[in-house]
């Protein structure tokens, strides 16, 4: 009889738990997968055959036409898409969990964040790339970006920077001939711009502040802007220095006497996007995305009314954060002459153009930046470059995860005024310090 | 009272759910709490930096380094805490605070559904729309309208960060799930209220009782089996809340982070271990609160007569047990003499 009491035991506190546990079950079944797995000399990049493309949603419904025309010249090497979705934390996972299958999805080509290279590699989700491809001609901080360990485990696919959106219209009014290059420039112009009737109620700078990898980015360019940086070269923390001290203090008095409005504590890219749009930011931090939008959206008041410089820095143009995604390939990938030759065709200059007038994302190729096609359609792309060729990769950490999440937790509670600069950042150091050890 | 003939059958009817329940939550929870006692190195090799990925026992240090400040702690609501118990008191609060409002506001939709009256039919369907709408849509909605320049700062005049990692980012997570699950309390209580006769109310209508006096002497009484039953599922339902927070509020927030949350971040930082020892607890969390209910309250998701009277055999049973077993005591004593 004490059967039915435990079936009911059971079934009450079952079915309430078990969603919970499904989550950590899922860490099951990856106890003996070693990471240097096939990756370690056995990696034949002559074998030819079918292969899958891995990305994340394609918005621009383009990429499918792209495979074809590959699909055509190469009939026996068929290249098949596989889609994931567009939240970059679900293709993280889907990425590692091919990997802890070995290779049981099926990934061969994978189109990888700049920031998960380090992650990957070491855990060997990607396997390097054979050293007969070369970089040469493609951006040094993409490339950077996708090397670990003096080896290339990606190949530069996309990129982008940070832009600076300013208002020409009020930069005239105000008598200002040109965009600011320093952040005393930046506020003494929007004092001026302020002071003008009808102004007061505008906000000096929009960024992305909510607690998220947009805040690492922005951060980073503080920090960059001011001459102080991350990681030393040779993967040290180096956030607490004078330098880095100095951005991360302009941004937080930027926050104390209102240059930076307290609710972008909670903005991303789009919130922010919006605010150009109706017109209530003088100068925005962004992304490239945004000048299609603003001079094209129906409800955008800013038509014709903005343009772009690089960001400004602490003594000139400050320092953009790289994005941008790389090509990598499966620990588990097979025809990996076929995986080859599509990445050189897939990067090379006649592809990349087509891809960027498609997608509007970035170039990898440095060439593109001047090419008379390009900078017609996209008038910001020679100062896009600008921001590009200095941009900086955000820290390479193996368990970057934590080191973003450490970054946004000093950096979130400085602006939000819960703790002093100093604190704040002297204990991220400490944190980074053990996160980087190896 | 049961025959023997029917114990084989009820064993044989019984067997396949058993097996189901197995598989999909036996086995989860053995992998789990295997998983819990063992970690993997993160020491990366200094020539070619790849990781060894070999996992190793580690007894209970999993659960040991999350109740202790050994992997530094997090600023929330309740101080600077390790984040294990920062999620915990989170947990405990979300708990609290949503169950006694959604409660309260259940009981008064279901006394409102129960009316009959002129457009009850629409009155029920509104009451019963956010219920059925899937928690992350909820969650999504609820994101837009408390974004800094949404539709709640737009009616309140002011501008609160709802979204940001804040005591007002609690709120948004309280109104939120207030919103969506008082209409569950609200449903059960309804199905309580349907069973209670009319002839009961007349009576005390007969006796000069208030309105007052009848809810709390004969409505909460009836009702209270159904309000049990609601109550602990909602209770057990907030303490592993996760898409809520999660979708409108987002990860490592602490102001809002639940085990749930905490749990899912270990494992996509791919620390398996910590993430299974950590759900292992919010389990025996769950278990003990579940326990308590049913001790405490009499929450009886079954109550005929026939489970009563395995009862009273059990209980029987268990007597005889203890009368037999008390027999070899003194039988073995006896020998070693």
């Amino acid at each position: 009889m004490t059967r039915t009491r435990s079936v009911r035991k059971i079934a009450l506190v079952g079915a309430s738990v078990a969603s919970v546990l499904a989550i950590a079950a899922c860490g099951s079944g990856n106890s003996n997968s070693s990471s240097s797995g096939a990756s370690s000399g056995g990696a034949n990049w002559t074998q030819t055959g079918p292969i899958t493309y891995v990305q994340g949603k394609d918005t621009s419904g383009k990429v499918q036409s792209w495979l074809d025309i590959w699909n055509k010249a190469h009939p026996d090497q068929k290249v098949t898409l596989i889609e994931l979705s567009d939240q970059a934390d679900q293709q993280r996972a889907s990425m590692i969990q091919n990997a802890q299958n070995k290779g049981a999805s099926g990934y061969d080509v994978l189109s990888v964040d700049v920031v998960w290279t380090a992650e990957f590699a070491a855990n060997g989700v990607i396997q390097p790339l054979p050293t007969d491809m070369k970089t040469d001609g493609y951006l040094p901080a993409a490339v950077d970006s996708a090397t670990y360990f003096n080896k290339l485990y990606a190949f530069p696919s996309t990129s982008d920077g940070a832009l600076l959106y300013y208002r020409t219209d009020l930069l005239k009014a105000a008598n200002i001939s040109s965009p600011p290059t320093t952040w005393d420039q930046l506020k003494s112009d929007c004092t001026k711009i302020k002071a003008m009737p009808g102004n007061s109620k505008m906000i000096c700078y929009g960024g992305q502040f909510q607690k998220y990898e947009g805040l690492t980015c922005n951060i980073a360019e503080w920090i960059n802007s001011a001459g102080g940086q991350f990681l030393t070269p040779d993967g040290k923390p180096d956030v607490n220095s004078t330098a880095a001290m100095k951005g991360v203090d302009t941004l937080a008095s930027w926050f104390k006497d209102g240059t930076i409005d307290q609710k972008e504590l909670t903005w991303t890219e789009e919130p922010s996007r919006t605010a150009f749009e109706s017109g209530q930011l003088i100068f925005l931090r962004n992304w490239p995305y945004v000048y299609t939008l603003a001079q094209t959206d129906a409800t955008s008041k800013v038509k014709g009314k903005f343009a772009v410089a690089p960001i400004p820095g602490l003594t000139g143009p400050g320092v953009s954060t790289l994005g941008g995604h790389n090509m990598g390939v499966s620990t588990y990938a097979k025809n990996l002459g076929t995986v080859k030759a599509f990445i050189e065709w897939w990067n090379n200059e006649e592809q990349q153009k087509a891809h960027t007038i498609a997608t509007s994302n970035a170039p990898t190729l440095t060439s593109l930046y001047t090419d008379p096609q390009l900078t017609k359609q996209f008038p910001y792309l020679t100062t896009l470059y600008d921001s590009i060729k200095n941009a900086k990769p955000r820290p390479k950490a193996v368990r970057y995860g934590d080191v973003t999440s450490a970054i946004q937790d000093a950096t979130y509670s400085v602006i939000s005024g819960s703790a002093d600069a100093t604190t704040a950042f002297n204990s991220l150091q400490n944190t980074l310090t053990t996160l980087t050890q190896s | 009272m049961l025959s023997d003939g029917q114990g084989t059958l009820a064993a044989m009817l019984i067997s396949p759910t058993l097996i189901v329940i197995f598989l999909v939550v036996g086995i989860p929870i053995a992998m789990t709490i295997r998983d819990s006692f063992y970690t993997k190195s993160n020491k990366v090799d200094p020539t070619t930096g790849l990781l060894s990925n070999k996992e190793h026992f580690v007894g209970l240090q999993n659960f040991t380094n999350a109740l202790t400040s050994q992997l530094g702690t997090v600023p929330g609501e309740w101080g600077n805490l390790p984040r294990l118990v920062n999620a915990f008191l989170n947990n405990m609060y979300f708990t609290v605070v949503c169950v006694v409002i959604e409660t309260v506001l259940g009981v008064a939709m279901a006394l409102i559904m129960s009316k009959a009256f002129r457009g009850r039919g629409i009155v029920r369907a509104a009451i019963l729309v956010p219920w059925a709408i899937p928690t992350i849509v909820s969650a999504k909605m609820w994101w837009l309208i408390f974004q800094a320049s949404g539709v709640a700062n737009r009616i309140l005049g002011h501008t609160y960060l709802w979204l940001g990692d804040s005591a007002s980012s609690q709120a948004a997570v309280i109104i939120a799930d207030t919103w969506k699950t008082a209409p569950f309390i609200g449903l059960l209580t309804l199905a309580g209220l349907q069973t209670i006769p009319a002839e009961v109310y007349e009576a005390a209508k007969v006796d000069g009782a208030n309105a007052w006096q009848t809810f709390v002497r004969i409505t909460l009484p009836m009702v209270k089996p159904s309000l049990v039953v609601a109550v602990l599922f909602r209770t057990l339902d907030t303490m592993r809340m996760f898409d809520l927070p999660y979708g409108m509020i987002g990860p490592h927030k602490y102001y809002v982070e639940t085990l749930s949350m905490f749990a899912y971040d270990e494992a996509n930082n791919l620390r398996y271990g910590p993430a299974a020892a950590y759900s292992i607890l919010l389990f025996l969390l769950i278990v003990i609160v579940a326990f308590l209910f049913i001790k405490l309250l009499g929450a009886e998701l079954i109550t005929d007569d026939e489970v009563l009277a395995l009862r009273a055999q059990r209980k029987r049973q268990k007597a005889m047990h203890k009368r037999a077993k008390a027999m070899p005591t003194i039988t073995s004593g006896e020998s070693a003499v």
